[in-house]
């Protein structure tokens, strides 16, 4: 029974306290804007096209004849609704976003204007390849620093993010087994792994074994020993793990796994933490996913798009998905399909040849910090959550003693017989101006609170951070519930009806149906 | 270092707090022999001024579509998009905004997929989309693994003349999945075994079908029709394939809001009936009210996804495709029913303008009467030799078919050409006279 | 509800002749949060105990439901499609899942009373 998350009930109470409601329904330089759809008129368009001809179609008589629905604006319209709506969202070029497992690092504009270079961004993924050998040479060179800074022989280019990276990887790992003739039926999943490890050994036809934590938030190695066989395909390992935590018995966990000769699969999620400073590949990973997005700077926008690039030990390297950039005398060329020295590729896992746009922005900003400044960024952001974490531990509940990597893990506990949740919590910091940090997630601890400040943040801002959470939890525990229960009270939107919206789906406009009534 | 704000002093100060007196002591658990005791043999770290030569020097070797007539489809398509669309993605609030998970702070982001998600529908001709995919193949293998939980069933058909990058996107994800995957054309009799049929339209070489016939025979025997669109814009002049019966359309939604940028980042899009939502993969927005009764917008049927479901999740996806949605959805507000009608229309009618002109060339046979803004060509010789040639004089003259079916050599005579809004008259004649040089 | 019996995963049971009504307990729900789905099995299918028979979503959470006995699915709650939010209102009445025609009475040997569960659950 899955039985933690978070209270969902809707809320009830509504105080006075969000502002004066005014004709318009705006207050101020907060905007209240209608959908496209509602706003769009008949004969409008934004565009201007030139004039078609009077050619009759060659469609075979499919021409698309019926109304499609599409609302008509003018440019200013278009314009002003993004503007309007865009300034409803958080983001980290406004503020700390402390988003454990996330690393919301600033998103540098170098790699904005780089990607847009027309001889970068105009260019055809199906051009004759010795039209585009600087492209060629772009991917592998990124391919070339990702293998030194993970200390890893091979890297797989194409994955599209970090969970189509962990399905690249641990297909790469039944290949492997299969390629020796071996059928083995089952994967370790530690207890805390994100969703993602589960869902994608799944999809690879694998059973999932849960193997628990210890009382100092590390995989249980003796428990691991003890579900050790050689049905054991591999290990779905994240390193710092989701608690923050750096996985101090790596080493054996990953001799472990090898001597029943399964694999080792490292989410890479939290590299931020090891930049520089740790090679992976001397941990015994045969296989790690990147997530370009997090630890090399590219732009979340609103939920992608990423890049999971998967390094790869010897034993893995000839199953990677296709295409590879492979260089020779004539400068560098493409194998787009599974034949020849890619033979025992397990094939093709998007269209053409992986997050071009995304490779571009994190070379940009690799470049940009060289070998001297790739440590800096580790030792900056495991400063920074350590720093957090020092001065928060005696006014919150820390889950594990000791230091931790780039995140800081808390719970609920300190929160005992107040009758605010961890939820509660969160939605009070929006009131303070902050983005609240990952909560309910790892699972492993009760009302889980996971704090990554990451490398950007002044400490000027990290002062202001931490004192507004001191703030809170001294507010919550003198007994100010409302505080919290009703939060948030000055954001664009108060607390939502999750329920509602998941009882009654509406997802999406339709023109016969008036938009939501208001609450009961 | 200009991405660093902290200084020596802070480093200290932060130092005393913690009690260590170097950052090093954090890193104790790590073993020995893991640690970087030296600098990564890597070049240091670079000024913007040296980086910007470095990627420009990388730039400079590539020619950019632009830079001479080109017709090279297959996938991804060359579209105008209007210069509002790149400022307004570049807005902080869109660019640097994570996904949506506290829904009071993210409505930018959560309105913009809530009509992300009624434009697709609308143009796909469905009920309900999802916020996007990684990219249109991607969503095509997606769309095989739902048919076969809806459906219960394992047999599953690919139609021959679907994109390469589509076909091999499925046989990847479903190689150790109990799954029977057949590529054929034509399409062979279904029964109650099969779980879906997959088709494009246009197909990879440019033919257009009509599907109708085709989903009742699928509804018949209970099963899926998947209708893949590679070529989005082909949706405001062609028949949709929901009006066609389709259970899924998947789409690459690239050619709208998006630049090509040598294959991705992409835009997957995907639709279906709402009989079928709650087996739908990718996040899903839904409209709501908040405690004072105003309408908004939050992330909902999570039950669905990885981090609820995990190992019973309806596919492993987490990050999608978001900002290169919000280009989309832009654009699209910009073009609405008239402007996406019209510029699909302009796309077919130049179409028709290189068809006629290199009909005209002796050797070449263009090989279709119908299609949409694409069509192949059989030449006189070799296809890939003839394209190397005609760069030679200056023209991007097209796909090669063996590029993409490297197994059929009966197609090394094929050339697969597309001609968009971007494409003028003189563009038209210069490829012309081009491929009349070269295979005279 | 005091005749109901109970497993270790939270659903209950309770008896009338060869038929056993089906459901999830009152604490799970509360652990549950809002119920926003239920899907339910088909009437006619043949489950054996253990066999995964339903799933019920909440809006932060969705779980398994397990057959606690084997036999037939003769009935299910329709009432629990349009509103399932009956679940949470009455768990362990009208929110009920299924109904089975059992196939071993001797399964029912490892269910717990209502005490034994009030002690279980609170554990």
């Amino acid at each position: 029974m899955n039985r933690q998350g978070r209270q969902t009930r809707p809320h009830q109470d509504a105080t006075g306290q969000a502002g004066k409601s005014t004709f318009t329904g705006h207050q101020g330089l907060d905007h209240e804007e209608d959908l496209i759809f509602e706003l769009g008129r008949d004969g409008q368009c934004g565009v201007d096209l030139p004039a078609l001809e009077d050619t009759p179609d060659r469609l075979g008589g499919l021409l698309r004849d019926s109304e499609i629905g599409l609302p008509g604006l003018s440019e200013p319209e278009v314009v002003r609704h993004y503007v309007r709506i865009s300034r409803n969202n958080y983001a980290i070029d406004a503020g700390i976003y402390p988003l454990g497992s996330c690393t919301m690092k600033h998103n540098p504009r170098l790699n904005e204007k780089m990607a847009r270079l027309p001889g970068l961004a105009d260019i055809h993924p199906l051009q004759p390849t010795s039209t585009v050998q600087g492209a060629l040479e772009l991917i592998d060179t990124l391919a070339h620093w990702l293998k030194v800074i993970t200390g890893m022989p091979a890297v797989a280019m194409s994955p599209a993010a970090g969970a189509h990276g962990e399905l690249c990887g641990l297909m790469t790992i039944r290949a492997a087994l299969e390629a020796r003739g071996e059928k083995r039926s089952r994967v370790l999943v530690p207890e805390s792994a994100h969703g993602t490890n589960p869902a994608t050994a799944n999809f690879c036809g694998y059973k999932i074994q849960s193997i628990p934590a210890n009382a100092s938030g590390r995989v249980d190695l003796a428990a691991l020993k003890a579900a050790i066989d050689d049905d054991v395909a591999a290990i779905m390992l994240t390193n710092p793990n989701t608690c923050g935590l750096f996985e101090d018995e790596v080493i054996e966990v990953a001799e472990a796994v090898h001597g029943v000769g399964g694999y080792f699969y490292c989410d890479g999620a939290n590299l931020n933490a090891l930049v520089g400073k740790v090679r992976v590949g001397d941990l015994g990973v045969d296989a790690m996913h990147i997530n370009l997005h997090k630890t090399f700077s590219t732009p979340h926008g609103g939920g992608g798009p990423g890049a999971g690039p998967v390094v790869l030990s010897d034993a893995l390297k000839a199953y990677a998905p296709v295409p590879w950039v492979v260089s020779g005398d004539d400068g560098f060329d493409l194998q787009e399909d599974a034949t020849g020295d890619a033979e025992a590729s397990i094939g093709r896992m998007k269209s053409f040849h992986g997050q071009m746009g995304m490779f571009v922005r994190a070379l940009t900003y690799m470049m940009s910090f060289g070998c001297d400044g790739l440590p800096r960024i580790a030792e900056d952001a495991v400063l920074s959550a350590n720093y957090v974490l020092a001065r928060l531990k005696d006014h919150m509940s820390p889950s594990f003693e000791g230091y931790c990597m780039h995140e800081a893990l808390f719970d609920e506990h300190f929160l005992d017989g107040t009758g605010v949740t961890t939820l509660d919590f969160a939605k009070a910091m929006i009131d303070e101006g902050f983005h609240p940090m990952t909560i309910y997630f790892p699972l492993v601890v009760h009302g889980a609170m996971l704090i990554e400040p990451t490398e950007s943040e002044s400490k000027a801002s990290l002062d202001e951070f931490i004192e507004a959470m001191i703030d809170l939890t001294k507010s919550a525990k003198e007994g100010d519930t409302t505080r919290f229960t009703e939060a948030p009270l000055l954001a664009f939107r108060k607390r939502l009806d999750e329920t509602r919206a998941a009882r009654s789906p509406v997802l999406r406009w339709r023109p016969e149906v008036e938009t939501a009534e208001a609450a009961e | 270092m200009r991405y660093l704000p902290l200084g020596d002093a802070d480093r200290s100060a932060m130092m005393a707090q913690i009690g260590i007196s170097s950052v090093d002591d954090l890193f104790e658990g790590v073993p020995r022999s893991a640690r970087l005791t030296k600098p990564l043999d890597l070049p240091p770290g670079q000024g913007e001024l040296s980086v910007e030569r470095a990627i420009g020097r990388l730039a400079g070797k590539n020619r950019p579509m632009g830079s001479c007539p080109s017709f090279i489809g297959g996938g991804a398509y060359r579209h105008h998009v209007p210069a509002s669309v790149d400022h307004l993605i570049q807005r902080s609030e869109f660019l640097t905004a994570y996904t949506p998970y506290q829904p009071e702070i993210s409505q930018g982001t959560l309105q913009v997929l809530f009509e992300f998600q009624t434009q697709v529908a609308l143009i796909t001709g469905m009920d309900v989309a999802n916020a996007s995919m990684y990219d249109g193949a991607t969503a095509c293998s997606e769309a095989v693994l739902m048919a076969t939980r809806v459906t219960r069933r394992k047999h599953v058909v690919l139609s021959s003349n679907l994109h390469p990058h589509y076909r091999d996107c499925v046989l990847t994800t479903s190689q150790f999945l109990d799954l029977e995957i057949d590529v054929v054309e034509p399409l062979p009799e279904i029964d109650k075994q099969t779980a879906c049929v997959v088709v494009q339209n246009p197909d990879v070489f440019g033919r257009l079908r009509d599907l109708t016939a085709l989903s009742e025979a699928c509804h018949e025997v209970g099963a899926l029709l998947v209708v893949a669109v590679p070529e989005v814009v082909s949706l405001g002049a062609v028949k949709s394939p929901g009006e066609m019966g389709a259970d899924i359309v998947v789409c690459e939604g690239q050619g709208i809001g998006n630049g090509l940028n040598y294959g991705g980042p992409y835009l997957g899009l995907f639709a279906t009936r709402d009989k079928y939502v709650r087996q739908m993969p990718g996040r899903l927005c839904g409209e709501s009210v908040d405690a004072d009764g105003k309408r908004g917008y939050v992330l909902t049927l999570s039950a669905r996804e990885q981090h609820i479901r995990r190992e019973k999740a309806t596919s492993n996806i987490c990050t999608n495709s978001g900002l290169c949605a919000l280009a989309f959805s832009i654009h699209l507000s910009l073009l609405g029913e008239d402007g996406l009608k019209g510029l699909a229309m302009l796309n077919h009618q130049t179409a028709i303008k290189l068809a006629d002109k290199l009909a005209a060339v002796p050797g070449v046979e263009v090989l279709e009467k119908t299609f949409f803004n694409e069509f192949t060509v059989k030449l006189s010789g070799n296809a890939t030799e003839i394209v190397e040639a005609l760069l030679a004089r200056d023209v991007m003259g097209g796909v090669p078919a063996v590029r993409l079916f490297p197994e059929r050599p009966d197609l090394a005579n094929h050339l697969i050409v597309a001609a968009t809004e971007t494409n003028t008259d003189e563009d038209i004649d210069a490829f012309a006279e081009a491929l009349g040089e070269v295979l005279s | 509800m005091s005749d109901h019996q109970y497993s270790e995963d939270h659903e209950w049971i309770n008896i009338d002749g060869d038929v056993g009504t089906i459901g999830i307990s009152n604490f799970a729900q509360e652990q549950l949060g809002d119920v926003v789905f239920v899907d339910l099995p088909q009437v006619g299918a043949e489950v054996s105990k253990g066999d995964e028979i339903a799933v019920v979503e909440s809006v932060k959470a969705a779980s398994e439901i397990y057959a606690p006995v084997s036999g037939e699915v003769v009935a299910v709650n329709d009432v629990l499609n349009d509103a399932p939010e009956t679940v949470n209102a009455d768990a362990e009445n009208t929110g009920w899942f299924f109904k089975i025609k059992l196939a071993d009475e001797g399964e029912l040997d490892g269910l717990m009373d209502a005490e034994a569960y009030a002690a279980f659950a609170k554990g």
